[in-house]
């Protein structure tokens, strides 16, 4: 099966840290040992070899959390916006003071690049935490005068006690998605990190766990099964949030509706990149921007909800575009991940690479023409058990289930269109609506297209920017919830409405 | 006969397995991000399934489902139900044994699919 073989470069590595022999939970500021005793083994992408354990929490343990949550909210939800800003600062700042170390930890528990979580993960979380901060201290309530004796007060007040559930493409950073605004609103949380990548977050919390009250944010590690299970159909939260697919997310809804709480839900996409005609009229700096917006497929080794896994190319800048687009995605350097100079790491867990290698097979099944890649990467030097996947580009037809379903690797789909028309019924012929790239010179088209596109979001003339600050969320099967804005606070809080009357007369019915 | 759902011996025994520890079980096959597309294995009754849901068929005497729509997109390709090493996330009961129940695929002969649309169809 493999054809690649390379020697993991060594001049450019970052140093492994020392990690406990074991993690166990943090509930209400403390560690604490899993109830049942059981510890289970967290195995490192790049290698395959365990590399520290993780407390197996089971329905005890989420318990104690959300109880530990329950008497915090007591304080923490009557705290001034001021305080909570201000701890959400100091946690950015030790994040910052932390970085080099922290991107070493995400990136043994997941196995992306380090040159990805220096440049993006890290940074961005340090964004997250200072964006919500801010907006706490800024925006408002409202009010409304009905008559001149009659005021309507529309108050925020925290849901109160949220569990939330994180996937394992970004742990870090999409953890930070989830308890930045939740802290900020007011809320306290109790969170269950993916079993795959249970260890960042724990890390982190070595770090930033006592700048917080105690109880306030309580972290769980567990299998979903045994522990996030509990924790999404608990009568004692007020709210789930959850990441991930879409079986799970109808299943953490059913529990929702039998507590009658609201859940948001982020699950996943098949996200077109389209690039139109006008993109190929010059040989320019920004045609060389649209070849790597085609590339970044390739990022985070496709494992990213709103991979440009369909590339929509016009028919007219083919051989052009693609020639160009193969020759990038051929110079991806593969290797170490903790190498500064590698560009593309391992896939999070076996099961991951064994799901990308069986699309990988049924694409070829199905017809579809490998333009690069298409197999598994073996390298050696300590890294002959790693889960590698050669950056992958596949021509075929938007009915091909490489087409439909989310590999969640780093697999591009490439198809041609011959008006704009054509492109949008393509883009458009998904269960999902999370994201999509539109390349264009033509202003027309870099407006009416993206309106047109049935996706929570639309980049146009860049893609993969994930600004704190910009809203993101799905349309159709991709869920629903507002990420990545002060949006996301009315996710965590309920509306207050205070109708007052200033006037002294009955209303005369009685 | 042609099936639409077929397992592996080895998924038979670990569902053999699994329904010892927790009874009667059923699949529901998932799409979408992180461990989309991947067979979810849970206590029978526990996901409810409705009017979306199609039934491809048995396993080893458990149902196996998916959502119509997505359905749509799989039909003219055999699941063959496998188990590989591994660690997904979600709450697929077979997860903390460190197993992954998982989806290889076939494509149907054009033969097969007149068979099935003839005598197992589904909408």
């Amino acid at each position: 099966m493999s054809i690649a073989t390379s020697a993991a470069p060594t001049s450019t590595l970052a140093a492994r840290p020392e990690f406990k022999t074991r993690y166990d939970h943090f509930i209400n500021g403390e560690w604490v040992p899993p109830s049942s005793g059981e510890y289970f083994d967290n195995i490192s992408p790049i290698d395959g070899k365990v590399f520290t354990q993780a407390a197996r929490g089971n329905a005890a343990d989420i318990d104690k959390a959300i109880d530990a949550a329950h008497e915090a909210f007591k304080t923490w939800g009557k705290t001034a916006a001021a305080y909570r800003s201000n701890l959400l600062l100091k946690i950015a700042q030790i994040v910052e003071d932390n970085l080099e170390y922290l991107a070493v930890v995400e990136t043994i528990d997941n196995g992306k690049p380090i040159r990805e979580t220096r440049a993006a993960d890290l940074p961005l979380v340090i964004d997250h935490f200072r964006y919500f901060a801010g907006v706490i201290r800024s925006e408002e309530g409202t009010i409304s005068e009905h008559d001149e004796t009659t005021v309507s007060i529309n108050l925020h007040e925290p849901i109160g006690v949220v569990g939330q559930i994180i996937p394992w493409n970004f742990p870090l950073l999409m953890a930070t998605w989830k308890i930045a605004p939740a802290l900020a609103a007011g809320c306290c949380v109790v969170v269950k990190p993916a079993e795959q990548t249970p260890t960042s977050i724990m890390v982190l919390m070595e770090l930033v766990g006592q700048v917080l009250p105690k109880g306030v944010l309580n972290i769980v590690t567990g299998f979903g099964v045994e522990a996030g299970k509990p924790l999404a159909s608990s009568p004692k939260v007020q709210k789930v949030a959850f990441t991930g697919e879409t079986t799970t997310g109808r299943l953490i809804m059913q529990y929702a509706s039998e507590n009658l709480i609201p859940v948001t839900m982020e699950l996943g996409g098949k996200s077109p990149n389209i690039f139109f005609e006008s993109v190929a009229d010059a040989d320019d700096e920004f045609f060389d921007k649209a070849v790597e917006g085609a590339v970044l497929f390739a990022l985070n080794q496709g494992e990213v909800c709103t991979c440009p896994s369909r590339i929509l190319v016009h028919e007219h800048i083919y051989d052009r575009f693609m020639d160009r687009v193969i020759q990038r995605t051929k110079a991806i350097q593969m290797g170490n991940p903790l190498d500064a100079n590698v560009m593309m790491g391992a896939q999070a867990s076996e099961d991951q690479y064994q799901k990308i290698l069986s699309y990988l097979d049924i694409g070829k099944q199905e017809g579809a023409q490998v333009l690069c890649g298409g197999e598994a990467f073996h390298q050696n030097s300590g890294l002959e058990h790693g889960f590698y996947v050669q950056p992958t580009l596949l021509k075929g037809d938007n009915k091909m289930r490489v087409f439909q379903e989310e590999i969640f690797g780093p697999v591009a789909c490439v198809t041609t269109f011959k008006t704009t028309e054509e492109a949008i019924a393509i883009a458009n012929d998904t269960l999902y609506g999370l994201g999509a790239g539109v390349w264009t010179r033509d202003a027309h088209e870099l407006y009416q297209v993206p309106r047109a596109l049935q996706a929570g979001r639309v980049w146009v003339n860049c893609y993969h920017a994930y600004p704190a600050h910009a809203p993101f969320g799905g349309y159709k099967k991709s869920g629903f919830g507002r990420e990545t804005h002060k949006m996301m606070l009315n996710h965590y809080r309920q509306t207050k409405n205070m109708l007052i009357s200033y006037g002294k007369q009955k209303l005369g019915f009685f | 006969m042609t099936r639409r759902i077929i397992a592996t011996e080895e998924a038979v025994s670990l569902i053999n397995e699994l329904r010892h520890t927790h009874g009667p079980l059923m699949f529901h096959q998932s799409g979408g991000c992180c461990d989309g597309s991947q067979p979810m294995c849970f206590p029978e009754g526990e996901f409810k399934t409705g009017g979306s849901d199609v039934c491809l068929g048995e396993v080893a005497g458990c149902k196996f489902y998916m959502g119509g729509d997505q359905f749509s997109y799989w039909k003219h390709t055999q699941l063959i139900l496998d188990v590989i090493k591994g660690r997904g996330s979600s709450f697929s009961l077979e997860i903390p044994l460190g197993v992954r129940f998982h989806i290889r695929s076939r494509i149907f002969s054009d033969e097969e699919l007149a068979e099935l649309e003839a005598t197992q169809p589904l909408t």
